[in-house]
């Protein structure tokens, strides 16, 4: 039996000054559930996770979450100005007080190395990431929604982080939405990809979806060689030449 | 030389430095200073509508400062314009539309200086009740809705993310700032309003381990300088509202001296020893 949903969106779309973002998007994520979406620039990753979280409102189609939902949010863009003065700890706060331990517990799991009063501004992209997924996990979520997370992260700290996310679900049991432009670093943990060009491109496990054709279009040759070559360069000539076959009849219900 | 007007004057002065602090640091923070420029000089048309009007000064700047703030804060929400070039649009034209107002009204007699630069040593008993009852209102409004106006000054979607709601916190902020621009007429002047937002807040900065405590050091580094600025004003025979400015600005010069980053260290061991 399937466990009632943290988050469905169905059909939802939204239109900002005539232009659709993204359009007829359908999913779901259900608790121990990670659910990844990938796709070029622009095409609607951050848009449909905020559908996801309510910080937009669908023009079309619903986005609902359940009721009383504790849900986590680490952003895509999150800069701490200098006129902030604030520390790991007082960081991992940010949306609520936590006791002594939680603090501790969110520090071990995702292996902090800096001082809790160390000033966040200081602190390096890598260690930066996972202060900002301590303080999401911290509070105990039941929906995690991770926006690019390795950003800023060398190859082997990028490994280790979707390690620790996928140590995190299991620990937490928590559903995850998590957006990347990379599918093979995320292929061993990911439940479902889901595929998105302004639209679902297609959906499925992510051997099923690294096979497709929709997915070797919008991606290139680099999506055939995944497996053999990591290269940095996410976002190419394929992403841009039009040559993007939209397949409507693989959109999920 | 403690005249009566003088500790009037004081009082005054230290229940504006209170609240200014923490709401200074948000309009640091979020980056808002030309936009208290802005209220602020709109609030000099605010005073000429009052006086054609012949209702009160203080409450009509309130309103009227909300009202640019509201439609501001829905005009960046809505509109495509380059909100740099707006607020300095409106700022000055404010300014300048509140002066015009005023020299038609050849009937009134205004004390123009007053209003640009302040009178402080004019507030009368009933001033400073209004300010004090004004500002510890403003801090119980602050205290409560802490959480949610600092998440969302970090990350505005984060904080909604999470189900704290940024909006009514924005709101609380607008309107605490039109208050605090309403009752400051009269400590600084309209020209110089945001300075006493600002320069404590900025002061603060280098001594603060963190958000709260520099919303605590700028309020007290705030009535700092209005102690001083009017005792130098009283001292060298300066205009008062300038002096507390100009004061302000020593102790920001301070903070920029090695002296800030001990005394803000002595702070962080001084928390982690208890």
């Amino acid at each position: 039996m399937q466990p009632t949903p943290l988050v469905t969106l169905n059909q939802a779309g939204i239109q900002v000054s005539g232009k659709w973002l993204v359009k007829d998007v359908s999913f779901s994520v259900a608790p121990g559930e990670i659910v990844t979406l990938i796709g070029p620039n622009g095409s609607g990753k951050s848009t449909t996770a905020k559908l996801a979280l309510g910080i937009l409102k669908p023009s079309q189609g619903q986005a609902t979450r359940r009721a009383g939902l504790r849900v986590a949010y680490v952003p895509q863009q999150l800069a701490i100005d200098w006129t902030l003065p604030l520390n790991v700890s007082q960081f991992l706060q940010l949306t609520g007080a936590l006791s002594r331990e939680e603090i501790h517990d969110a520090v071990d799991a995702c292996g902090l190395q800096s001082p809790l009063d160390a000033e966040v501004r200081t602190l390096s992209g890598g260690e930066f990431q996972r202060v900002l997924l301590a303080r999401a996990i911290a509070k105990q979520p039941e929906l995690l929604v991770l926006d690019e997370p390795v950003q800023g992260v060398d190859f082997a700290g990028e490994n280790a982080l979707y390690q620790l996310i996928s140590e995190i679900r299991d620990a937490l049991n928590c559903g995850i939405l998590l957006i990347s432009h990379d599918l093979h670093v995320v292929m061993a943990q990911t439940d479902r990809v889901l595929c998105l060009n302004g639209h679902v491109c297609c959906s499925g496990t992510p051997t099923a979806v690294a096979a497709s054709e929709e997915f070797q279009t919008l991606f290139g040759l680099r999506a055939e060689n995944q497996l053999a070559v990591y290269t940095h360069h996410h976002d190419h000539e394929h992403a841009s030449t039009g040559a993007i076959q939209p397949c409507e009849d693989h959109h999920v219900g | 030389m403690w005249d009566d007007f003088l500790i009037r004057a004081l009082f005054a002065g230290l229940g504006v430095a209170l609240i200014a602090g923490p709401l200074g640091c948000f309009v640091i923070w979020r980056r808002l200073a030309y936009f208290g420029d802005t209220l602020s000089h709109g609030a000099l048309l605010g005073v000429a509508l009052a006086l054609l009007f012949e209702v009160h000064v203080t409450a009509a700047v309130f309103v009227l400062s909300a009202l640019i703030a509201l439609s501001l804060l829905w005009l960046q929400r809505h509109a495509s314009i380059s909100s740099d070039a707006l607020l300095g649009l409106l700022s000055h034209s404010a300014l300048a539309i509140g002066l015009v107002v005023l020299a038609f009204m050849t009937w009134v007699r205004v004390d123009l200086l007053g209003l640009l630069f302040g009178d402080i040593l004019a507030v009368s008993w009933l001033d400073v009740g209004l300010i004090w009852f004004g500002a510890l209102a403003a801090l119980g409004f602050l205290g409560i809705m802490w959480t949610s106006l600092f998440a969302s000054t970090v990350n505005r979607e984060l904080a909604e993310a999470e189900g704290l709601k940024p909006e009514r916190a924005e709101l609380l902020l607008m309107l605490l700032l039109a208050a605090i621009i309403a009752v400051a007429i009269k400590i600084v002047g309209v020209l110089l309003i945001t300075s006493l937002l600002i320069i404590p807040a900025a002061a603060a900065r280098r001594f603060a381990p963190g958000p709260v405590w520099m919303a605590g050091l700028a309020s007290g580094l705030g009535m700092l300088a209005v102690t001083g600025g009017l005792l130098g004003s009283m001292t060298y025979d300066t205009p008062t509202g300038p002096s507390i400015v100009v004061m302000a600005l020593i102790l920001f010069l301070v903070s920029l001296t090695p002296i800030a980053s001990r005394i803000q260290h002595r702070i962080r061991h001084a928390k982690i020893a208890d």
